[in-house]
């Protein structure tokens, strides 16, 4: 394989600053001693940061995401795992139109998801609550869920299952003990994206939300609707903060490239 | 009496016939082994066995009683499989244990006869090892010592050594079969191998294409192939085609050259088989079939002689004993003694 | 739909060949059917009602009237304002594809060819931001934009490509770029795992007979990775198109795109009547679009995909 030439390197680095530049102007800012925007920013404070502490919703938002995005996921598992064990193992007909329906999350436009959820919680009278926007999030999520989850049981020995099985094993026991430690390296990844999907949602949460259940990103939109402080990229600063360290974390325990791999196909 | 009974047990697929008329009985404690190229079935019957797999007619007893509506958890079956299938998130004590556990073994008894287990297939101390971190003869060995320690009626082995190589899998033939007959538990072992079957078991079922083509010792079905399938696949085997002729009172066998007082059976066009090991080498004035040495292969412990007959192409597989033995273009005569022969109907094979 | 989902989905022969006792056949709707009622109670139902949503009439004091009329379809139809958005809402997604084509494509082959530890760090530099919220990305951008003395044109100029300030905030211009940005990583991931199935060889053989690395390039890597480009390309579109909080934010109030208008009928004019058909129009143009483009990529490239 042969190195990259000088033309190359330069294009890359150009590309790194395109990358990266947005993202290194929202924590530059966020250090901003002044009242208002101002850049270049000249001096470093932290009042932002502590100002964040008098506007409670910034912080109740942040609670509101972690909650639904953890328990979402949770949620989404408990229906993809026994999913993914019958499609990788049984052909049985409609398979495969069961899986293009758990997939679909992925294809359809999240404003419509919005439009069709918040109409359909209106209609059964749980529009604005905290369990209406749980379950969005389940369907929203399920899908990153459901992918992994899959691709560990397809690529699971059957032979242990069945060694297991002519040792006395059945049932329940069979997955506790046997199945699930085994796909567990899956389930975990597939657990932490679909909590990054659900965390970071803003499209379809926004139809959904209301006061006292806002997610931090519906927060920080609509307070970038009406305005651009120096407090919203201090949010910000925190959001890319808390992702940096869940991204090294998630690159050392399992890859990145794996899990994004299954992030990638959105479309499909 | 029969402890393991397969009655008239079919398997099809769909449109495809994979197991067909399969009947077999095994004695308590018997060594059998399913022999035949992949694709003849014999998995599918190891399967239908463990319970994995239904039968799609006949019936298979244990002892007398009908597994069919015996759940594969509760056939009490030991199982060595092709790829171990060990529990890679359990120690290699914890997988011993799993089967015992399963069945409310209580945890004193079970660590003594997980230790006896580990001592008896050669791991006493590796039982806190993890499955990974142990090479392919171990994991074999803990495979073996799992399915063991639930003192299974049955024992079924599934291509349990073709992942080692040649040295380490001749040594776990030995073993495997001294633990056999310590333990007397009866065993089926399913593989491609005619030298491993041969060597481990007290009888061979041969099979081809989902049936059965020969049961019988493993000498039995060596030096008196059923079938011209058999013969093939048990080692190699000469064919020369030749005739049955009247001759005035009684009947002989012709071949090239060769004559022999014909045995009773076949007349018309025959086929002569005959073992590489069972020729001889006579010089040029001998009755036997006239051959040209082609070439000359030096295989350590013996000789390996590719000739060209008068009746086609011929193998001969001669000992290293320190005789002379003849060179690559020499003419020569092959002779065997009439017991060695054997005669099938047909010309060519 | 992708090559990928259709090996992940297809059953071993192994699982089913241990599946034919009759037990073993009830199992798998057993184990589908929990998530099978949640998706139909949770995900069919309202798209079902959205759809019907879609044909009642509204009116400014009667609020939903839960009749069937065409009313809705016949004003996106007729009304030129709803032409001219899907148009800009396509327009805005293709030019954002091309650009993350021509940006992305090179990138990952820059990337494949670095070496470790470079590599897996600029991967991460590159695929990281993925993770990252889009509306603190897109904020990003609003610095960036801001205004007559915004970074981005204060650098151009000072870099002498430009001599007067460039509107990027509330302009298409702006919205492709930020949504460029915020798409980037899917076209480097598509792009990267072409590049991961070919030959590590296959370069040298092609030096080896003669050519040079811009032949190299052009007739033996473009051609196998191009398959990669099209399928980040089709995801890049159909996110793009139906993308909501980068056009909000950048293209403010004014330069509306099919979700932006879709959220003001909702939630602003309250008439979800015709929000309703405006989001089941964007699902059926970029359902339409994708299937559509996947037919086609998975023909041309039927023995690539293999």
């Amino acid at each position: 394989m042969s190195r990259n030439g000088p033309l190359s390197l330069l294009f890359h680095a150009v590309f790194v600053v395109f990358m990266l530049a947005p993202i290194a102007v929202v924590c530059l800012v966020a250090f901003t001693p002044e009242g208002y925007l101002s850049l270049p920013v000249n001096g470093f404070s932290l009042r932002w940061f502590r100002a964040l502490a008098s506007y409670p919703e910034f912080i109740d938002a942040f609670w509101v995401s972690l909650w639904v995005g953890a328990a979402s996921s949770f949620i989404a598992l408990g229906f993809a795992i026994p999913a993914a064990l019958a499609v990788a193992r049984h052909q049985f007909p409609g398979r495969e139109a069961i899986s293009a329906l758990f997939l679909s999350p992925l294809m359809i436009p999240h404003v419509v998801l919005g439009v069709a959820f918040l109409r359909f919680f209106t209609q059964i009278g749980i529009s604005g609550t905290f369990p209406a926007l749980l379950v969005a999030h389940v369907i929203l999520v399920f899908p990153f869920a459901l992918r992994l989850t899959l691709a560990a049981a397809v690529g699971m020995d059957r032979s242990v299952e069945m060694a297991a099985v002519s040792l006395g094993a059945n049932g329940w026991t069979l997955f506790r003990r046997i199945t699930l430690p085994l796909i567990l390296p899956g389930v975990v990844s597939g657990w932490a994206l679909a909590f990054i999907q659900s965390f970071d949602e803003v499209t379809m949460t926004v139809f959904l939300a209301a006061p006292g259940v806002e997610t931090l990103p519906v927060r920080m939109f609509l307070y970038v609707q009406d305005n651009i402080d120096p407090l919203v990229t201090s949010v910000s600063a925190c959001v890319i903060a808390i992702t940096m360290i869940a991204l090294v974390l998630l690159d050392r325990f399992y890859g990145l490239d794996r899990v994004l791999a299954g992030h990638s196909d959105r479309s499909s | 009496m029969a402890f393991l009974e397969l009655d008239h047990v079919s398997k099809r697929f769909g449109g495809h016939v994979a197991v067909e008329g399969f009947c077999l009985s095994v004695a308590k404690g018997e060594f059998i082994s399913f022999l035949g190229p992949s694709g003849c079935g014999k998995t599918t019957t190891l399967q239908m066995i463990a319970g994995f797999l239904d039968p799609s007619g006949g019936a298979i007893r244990l002892d007398g009683r009908d597994l069919a509506r015996v759940r594969p958890a509760r056939r009490g079956l030991g199982i060595v499989f092709q790829s171990y299938a060990l529990f890679p998130h359990l120690t290699a004590a914890e997988n011993i244990a799993f089967g015992l556990e399963m069945r409310g073994v209580p945890r004193a008894e079970r660590e003594a006869r997980v230790r006896d287990a580990l001592a008896m297939v050669g791991l006493a101390g590796y039982g806190e090892r993890h499955p990974r971190r142990m090479s392919g003869g171990q994991q074999q060995r803990v495979a073996l010592a799992r399915a063991l320690v639930i003192r299974p009626d049955v024992l079924l082995l599934d291509e349990p050594l073709s992942n080692l190589d040649a040295k380490l899998r001749e040594d776990m033939q030995i073993e495997l079969r001294q633990i056999q007959r310590n333990l007397g538990t009866t065993t089926v072992l399913v593989t491609h191998d005619q030298t491993e079957a041969m060597a481990l078991s007290d009888r061979i079922v041969v099979m081809s294409k989902g049936r059965i083509e020969q049961i019988g010792t493993p000498h039995e079905t060596y030096e008196r192939p059923a079938s011209a399938f058999v013969s093939h696949f048990l080692g190699k085997t000469n064919e020369f085609p030749a005739e049955v002729r009247p001759n005035g009172s009684g009947r002989v066998l012709v071949a090239g050259s060769c004559r022999w007082p014909a045995p009773a059976g076949p007349s018309g066009a025959v086929t002569i088989t005959v073992r590489p090991e069972k020729v001889a080498f006579a010089d040029g004035t001998a009755d036997g079939l006239a051959a040209r040495i082609a070439n000359r292969i030096f295989q350590g412990n013996h000789w390996l002689f590719q000739c060209e007959t008068e009746c086609g192409a011929a193998l001969v597989v001669r000992q290293n004993n320190g005789e002379r033995q003849p060179a690559e273009g020499e003419a020569v005569r092959l002779v065997w003694r009439a017991e060695d022969m054997g005669l099938r109907r047909g010309g060519e094979a | 739909m992708t090559a990928t989902a259709a090996t992940t989905t297809a059953a071993p022969p192994a699982a089913a060949a241990a599946s034919t006792s009759a037990s073993a056949q009830r199992a798998p709707w057993a184990l589908v059917l929990p998530a099978l009622a949640l998706f139909v109670a949770v995900l069919v139902v309202p798209l079902a009602m959205t759809v019907l949503l879609s044909f009642h009439n509204w009116g400014q004091y009667t609020g939903i009237e839960p009749v069937l009329v065409l009313k809705n379809w016949a004003e996106i139809w007729s009304d030129g304002y709803f032409l001219e958005m899907f148009v800009r809402t396509f327009r805005i997604a293709a030019l954002a594809t091309v650009l993350t084509a021509l940006l992305g494509a090179p990138e990952a082959y820059i990337l494949h060819r670095m070496r470790p530890p470079w590599k897996g760090l600029f991967l991460l530099v590159v695929l990281g931001p993925l993770l990252i919220s889009v509306v603190a990305r897109t904020l990003g951008w609003a610095l960036l934009f801001g205004g007559e003395n915004g970074v981005a044109n204060k650098g151009l100029i000072a870099l002498g490509l430009i001599d007067r300030p460039l509107p990027f905030m509330f302009t298409e211009t702006g919205v492709v770029i930020a949504l460029a940005h915020v798409m980037m990583p899917f076209m480097v991931l598509s792009v990267w795992a072409a590049l991961q199935r070919l030959d590590p060889q296959i370069e040298n053989a092609a030096t080896s007979l003669g050519a040079g690395s811009l032949t190299v390039i052009g007739r033996i890597i473009l051609p196998q990775i191009m398959p990669g480009i099209l399928a980040g390309g089709i995801i890049v579109f159909s996110l793009s198109a139906s993308a909501f909080a980068t056009p909000a934010i950048i293209g403010g109030r004014r330069l509306k795109v099919a979700s932006t208008l879709a959220y003001d009928e909702f939630l602003n004019t309250l008439n979800w009547p015709l929000g309703a058909a405006v989001a089941v129009l964007l699902l059926l143009a970029i359902v339409l679009i994708v299937v559509g483009s996947n037919a086609l990529i998975e023909r041309r490239y039927a023995e690539v995909f293999r």
